[in-house]
């Protein structure tokens, strides 16, 4: 499975709010020690929280679990948690952090996230819409869809909470839908693309 | 949030590429225009953020394109104000990081209070929030006044605001339960008063504070320091102007001066590193070594 232009995927994003902590650890769990993309989760939570997160999934995964800091290096095969209270951008090789007014409530910000990664990344670019009760994510996962990246939503019927996963369907349609089990199977056979220079 | 595509999606081929690249042509012609016009140089922030914060404004002024964007504030000196307020409002707190001021309170008061006078540089103060809070903090430790707090930014409008000393009034729950678990000794409501949906905070806070006008980017050194704080203001720079702003703040300091930053913010990125030791194993406090 590769996208149109026959190169593999660099990025995989994923936004998640409500009943979100057992789909990651799932996820993250089913994903190899060899899996050669960058994974960035972005999870709704308090601003106060701390790295209770990070600890619960570096313990299921056998991939580096870090909490994103500003301008850290993006690196394949490790997977990076949007911290409480900021925006999460991709640029092209690392990370920039936002203090920037939250979005439809949230801060972190799926849709932000997702807009700059599809940005940044473009058709080397998996997102990944997951359980949550509301609709952030949608539009962002419409923006990669049409970046040519490749957009995979949890079956609603499956999630903890349904309303992110059919608010993500409504907003692209040619999604793949499926429950977290296949999808975690679909994303661990993904072909990895070159690894990224670091731009300033 | 509908940020529009530039165009291209159309065109035969991969839609990204084009997209992308044009719309970075036409970033960076903007910018570049704004700094040779009105002096003010964007050119060196973080990416991302900064495009996303001028398509905000391309929708605010009803325009289609960055390149719309840029004739209007080229030719129109109002719409140039508002896109500095666009790029230089973040939204903060009072006490924002509760641990942080509590660590503050441990770690680098017992320090301040070695030194007969204590100057300290709130580079990119925004609205004044952090001011604020640390008025109170060394009001309530004894310190204010032997202690002089210069408050910059380099928009004069926040600066203006900041001055007012008056904050809304539905974020003083919040604000309330930051300063207690900031360690506050006092009721918070001490502070201010309320006054329609404003919170006006006590004058003689800003006593000893001098607000003024300072460009990061652009500007040099105005005095030395023994604290700078620059909290989640570099984070919209990039790498490279982030390592131009630390020499700015290295050579502010006084020698065992201290820097704080954001606590998502680390100079493990910087080439700073080996000149600071570290003050707190869990907040971003460091201290000028060498």
């Amino acid at each position: 499975m590769v996208n149109a232009t026959g190169v593999g995927y660099d990025l995989v994003v994923v936004g998640t709010s409500w009943g979100g902590l057992a789909a990651l650890r799932t996820l993250v769990a089913g994903l190899p020690k060899t899996f050669n993309m960058a994974v960035t989760l972005v999870q709704h939570r308090h601003k106060d929280s701390d790295h209770l997160l990070r600890t619960l999934l570096q313990e299921r995964s056998a991939l580096e679990v870090c909490e994103v800091e500003d301008k850290m290096p993006l690196q394949h095969g490790k997977i990076y948690v949007a911290p409480p209270d900021y925006h999460t951008l991709v640029e092209r090789g690392h990370f920039s952090l936002s203090t920037e007014a939250p979005v439809r409530y949230s801060r972190p910000s799926i849709d932000v996230t997702f807009f700059s990664a599809a940005d940044s990344y473009g058709h080397r670019t998996v997102g990944i819409v997951l359980t949550g009760a509301n609709g952030d994510g949608s539009e962002g996962l419409r923006r990669i869809s049409d970046r040519g990246g490749m957009a995979l939503i949890q079956d609603p019927a499956t999630a903890e909470s349904p309303l992110m996963p059919t608010s993500a369907v409504r907003a692209v349609p040619r999604a793949r839908v499926m429950p977290i089990g296949d999808l975690v199977k679909f994303v661990s056979v993904l072909p990895a693309g070159a690894p990224e220079r670091d731009e300033q | 949030m509908a940020v529009p595509v530039t165009g291209g999606e159309s065109l035969a081929g991969p839609p990204f590429d084009y997209a992308a690249d044009l719309e970075r042509i036409e970033i960076e012609l903007l910018l570049e225009g704004v700094y040779r016009h009105y002096g003010f140089d964007f050119r060196s922030y973080a990416y991302a953020s900064i495009r996303r914060r001028l398509w905000k404004r391309v929708e605010g002024e009803g325009l289609r394109t960055i390149s719309d964007l840029q004739a209007r504030i080229l030719h129109d000196a109002e719409a140039m104000e508002r896109l500095l307020l666009d790029l230089s409002v973040n939204v903060t707190a009072m006490f924002r990081d509760p641990s942080f001021y509590r660590e503050f309170r441990e770690r680098v008061i017992p320090l301040l209070r070695t030194y007969p006078f204590i100057r300290i540089w709130h580079a990119g103060c925004s609205t004044g929030e952090e001011v604020f809070s640390m008025a109170i903090l060394l009001e309530e430790e004894g310190l204010y006044d032997r202690a002089r707090l210069y408050a910059t930014d380099i928009n004069d409008v926040v600066l203006q605001r900041a001055k007012q000393g008056i904050f809304p009034l539905d974020r003083m729950q919040e604000y309330t339960d930051n300063y207690i678990k900031a360690g506050g000794t006092k009721s918070f409501s001490e502070y201010y008063t309320a006054k329609y949906d404003g919170a006006l905070f006590s004058p003689s806070l800003t006593r000893n504070v001098v607000f003024s006008q300072h460009n990061l980017v652009t500007d040099r050194s105005f005095s030395e320091f023994h604290v700078i704080f620059c909290r989640n203001v570099l984070i919209y720079f990039d790498k490279k102007l982030q390592n131009r702003v630390h020499t700015l703040f290295y050579d502010s300091l006084v020698t065992f001066g201290m820097l704080a930053l954001g606590s998502k913010e680390s100079l493990k990125f910087s080439q700073y590193e080996p000149c600071y030791e570290k003050l707190s194993a869990t907040e971003k406090l460091y201290r000028k070594v060498h």
